[in-house]
């Protein structure tokens, strides 16, 4: 059992829990996940590790509600314990390395993802911008936090309501057409949102890392769930990424299996739904 | 079967026509079709005896050399024939610490009974029902426990809760050692809970094995994933184990090379079976892991666990269930029994036939499977004639959901993370056969991560030889 010291909520869907988690914060590195089952009945879901204290022995995740997996997830309190957590999982992003400049492009719940990973670039000792994108400013998070830790800061929303208005391609295609020299994006977000970014850098041949949240059942390679076109190879997320070449990933091959279980999934939430008494 | 009823008397001295084993009750076809209850009843106290009686008690048994646990099977029918079936089971238990599990899933049929002496001219002793029956009335009549010897205060760290697991586990903890077992799951038992279905092997009766193992002194920690939260080395060289166990097991699901893999109604057996019997998927929307199941399905392979997607797949409600194999039912390497139910369960055979590619529509799912017909040629390597395809044999078959069962290979998270192991090309460690020793002292390995996929009790085998070597080693023989 992994009691929750500590839980904020970010905006309306988007949760923030520091989990008890010793071992685990022993040993993880930024880019692994964990795999988190509620309760008996729960099913197993991969959270990416948002930040760990070795020290404390915390392990922080950060978590949008989409179904009923993360709405029950989001409905503990401090004090409550989660029945299982596993990790840490996946392979770490390699963040040793200085490679220049750095940008880290952060969409919706993606940028708590980007923040551990960002700020092990910037103490490596690269040049770290930080683009952090979201459909409105009440849904940008982390916002002090990618600052402190950044050496350029860019925001921006979809209805403009703060930052750029557009999106976060839209700084990193100026960026780009201005000439800055960029060494490496590493971008965390919704899909259609890795699949452009890595489009754009493709143009330029700028490295660039996505990390993945494929459907996963163990995490561990027994189960092949999170199988994903990397290059034209059969990868499985959980044991050679989540973290890939964001331009040797098939993302419309992707999409179609992140709504594998649709169908089940909305009978899931509606049934949580009615189960908590409000509507849809 | 009954002709000998009606035969008339023979004249001279003629040989007893052959017996056959006491039929073990089942649950009927049709009714089994549509649940995850156990299908095989079990013999009751009458059918056991009536069984054991026809044992020959042969000087020289052949049929213990046949067992890889080395089961004393002529002492415990007898106990059996004279109805101390108590005494039958601790006599299984003192080499075996799984028989309620052998007695389900064992491929007796190629071990044990295909080596009875009275098997050569009836149907062999049924010494995997007598096994399940014993272990089975020990279970419900308060089993003592065996005698421990005392703790010796030596730490031993076993990775995996699968059938070599919990067997050296089991072994080792009754000579005394303190006996840690890691499991990545949240539950023991390995492929015996996630891949087995509970229609074949309740999850009760791993539960109770697994619970005397833990009377024994075995403790489990779940949610571990040796390799990631903590090495093979620094069990050994920061926690003071004195050896370590791997019994990982064959955890990564092979994929065909054809087109079509990564479509959305395309599934690992794994992936599958996980769901259903580990998830328990069967029972959504009580438990929230889903399973999808279309209305034709095509299991890919011919082994036990393609069998077990299959009759997993008829109980989800799938109109039609075909099993699609490259060679003839000769050749498919599931046990007879297996076959026998699933077809009585209504499961289809397409044999030589091989896919080619899996076709998909616009948003991934499955919408039919190119298959091309097989004949057999020279026997290969593995000593099985060599499927060859036969040339504008291609036809499409209609299915919307494709599970793919041919076979794993290892996991390679441990020999990635443990420096000085060494593996085959395959990726299966390798191990001294006598001891289960590796390339590394004091690390020991078994089952299907030493030998790729293999059968529970050939994995219980192993785990039975490393425990002997693991304490010879701690006791300097």
């Amino acid at each position: 059992m992994y009691e929750i010291l500590f839980k904020k909520i970010l905006n309306e869907n988007t949760k923030f829990m520091v989990v008890d988690a010793p071992e685990i914060a022993r040993v993880c590195k930024p880019g692994q996940f964990v795999v988190i089952r509620v309760n008996e009945t729960g099913e197993r879901i991969p959270l990416t590790i948002a930040d760990f204290d070795r020290e404390k022995g915390t392990i922080t995740i950060v978590f949008q509600e989409v179904g009923k997996s993360t709405k029950l997830l989001g409905s503990l309190e401090k004090g409550d314990k989660i029945l299982n957590f596993v990790g840490p999982l996946g392979k770490p992003t390699p963040t040793e390395k200085v490679y220049g400049t750095v940008v880290a492009v952060g969409g919706g719940c993606g940028t708590a993802i980007v923040y551990p990973v960002a700020r092990a670039f910037k103490e490596a000792g690269n040049h770290l911008i930080s683009i952090n994108g979201a459909r409105s400013m009440d849904l940008l998070i982390y916002r002090r936090e990618m600052e402190e830790i950044s050496d350029e800061t860019y925001e921006t929303t979809d209805d403009g309501s703060c930052g750029v208005h557009g999106f976060v391609t839209t700084v990193l295609g100026d960026l780009i057409s201005k000439g800055r020299k960029i060494d490496l994006v590493f971008a965390v977000g919704p899909v259609p949102m890795m699949k452009f970014v890595s489009k754009i850098t493709a143009a330029q041949e700028i490295p660039t890392l996505v990390s993945l949240n494929s459907i996963m059942v163990d995490g561990t390679g027994m189960c092949g769930a999170c199988r994903v076109n990397v290059g034209g190879q059969m990868k499985f997320s959980c044991v050679d990424g989540p973290e890939f070449d964001g331009h040797e990933v098939d993302y419309d091959e992707l999409m179609g299996r992140l709504n594998a279980y649709k169908e089940q999934e909305e009978i899931s939430d509606r049934l949580w739904n009615e189960s908590q008494g409000g509507a849809a | 079967m009954s002709d000998r009823s009606n035969k008339a008397p023979a004249k001279k001295r003629e040989r007893k026509p052959p017996t056959k084993k006491v039929p073990m009750p089942e649950q009927d076809p049709l009714e089994r079709r549509k649940n995850f209850d156990e299908v095989a009843l079990g013999y009751d106290a009458e059918q056991a005896v009536a069984e054991a009686e026809k044992c020959l008690q042969c000087r020289n048994p052949k049929c213990i050399d046949g067992c890889p646990v080395e089961v004393n099977i002529k002492e415990f029918i007898e106990l059996v024939r004279v109805r101390r079936f108590m005494e039958a089971a601790l006599k299984i238990k003192e080499t075996n610490s799984l028989p309620a599990i052998c007695g389900r899933v064992c491929p007796q049929e190629t071990q044990c009974e295909q080596s009875c002496i009275y098997g050569i001219r009836n149907e062999p002793i049924a010494i995997g029902r007598l096994e399940r029956f014993v272990a089975d009335y020990a279970r419900a009549h308060d089993e003592p426990m065996p005698e421990i010897l005392d703790r010796i205060g030596r730490k031993i760290a076993v990775i995996g809760s699968g059938p070599a697991g919990l067997t050296c586990a089991g072994d080792l903890a009754r000579l005394g050692y303190d006996v840690t077992i890691f499991e990545a799951f949240h539950k023991p038992g390995g492929v015996l809970v996630y891949g087995i279905p509970e229609f074949r092997l309740p999850k009760d009766i791993v539960m109770a094995e697994v619970e005397y193992l833990e009377r024994l002194g075995v403790e489990i920690k779940y949610d571990y994933v040796i390799g990631k939260i903590r090495t093979v080395l620094e069990l050994i060289d920061e926690d003071g184990y004195d050896a370590v166990f791997l019994g990982t097991g064959a955890g990564a699901p092979n994929f065909m090379r054809i087109s079509g893999m990564n479509l959305v109604t395309v599934f690992s057996a794994n992936e599958f079976l996980t769901r259903v019997n580990l998830m328990k998927a069967y029972e959504f929307p009580e438990y929230d892991t889903p399973v999808r199941i279309g209305n034709s399905v095509a299991v890919i392979g011919g082994g036990n666990v393609a069998m077990d997607a299959a009759r997993t797949s008829v109980r989800l409600g799938a109109d039609e269930v075909t099993i699609i194999y490259r060679r003839s039912m000769e050749e498919l390497p599931a046990r007879l029994e297996e076959v026998h139910h699933a077809e009585e369960e209504g499961v289809h055979f397409r044999l030589l036939t091989s896919p080619t590619e899996v076709l998909g529509n616009e948003s991934g799912e499955v919408i039919g499977m190119q298959c091309i017909e097989m004949e057999l040629g020279e026997p290969d390597e593995s000593g099985r004639r060599r499927p060859i395809p036969i040339p504008d044999s291609e036809s499409t078959i209609n299915v919307d959901t494709v599970i793919v069962a041919i076979g794993n290979s290892p996991n390679p998270i441990i020999p990635q993370t443990t420096p000085g192991l060494d593996v085959t090309y395959w990726g299966t460690i390798i191990v001294n056969e006598e001891t289960g020793m590796t390339s590394l002292p004091g690390v020991f390995a078994g089952g299907d991560i030493v030998t790729g996929a293999a059968t529970v009790i050939s994995a219980m085998g192993a785990g039975k030889r490393a425990a002997r070597g693991i304490h010879k080693l701690l006791n300097g023989e």
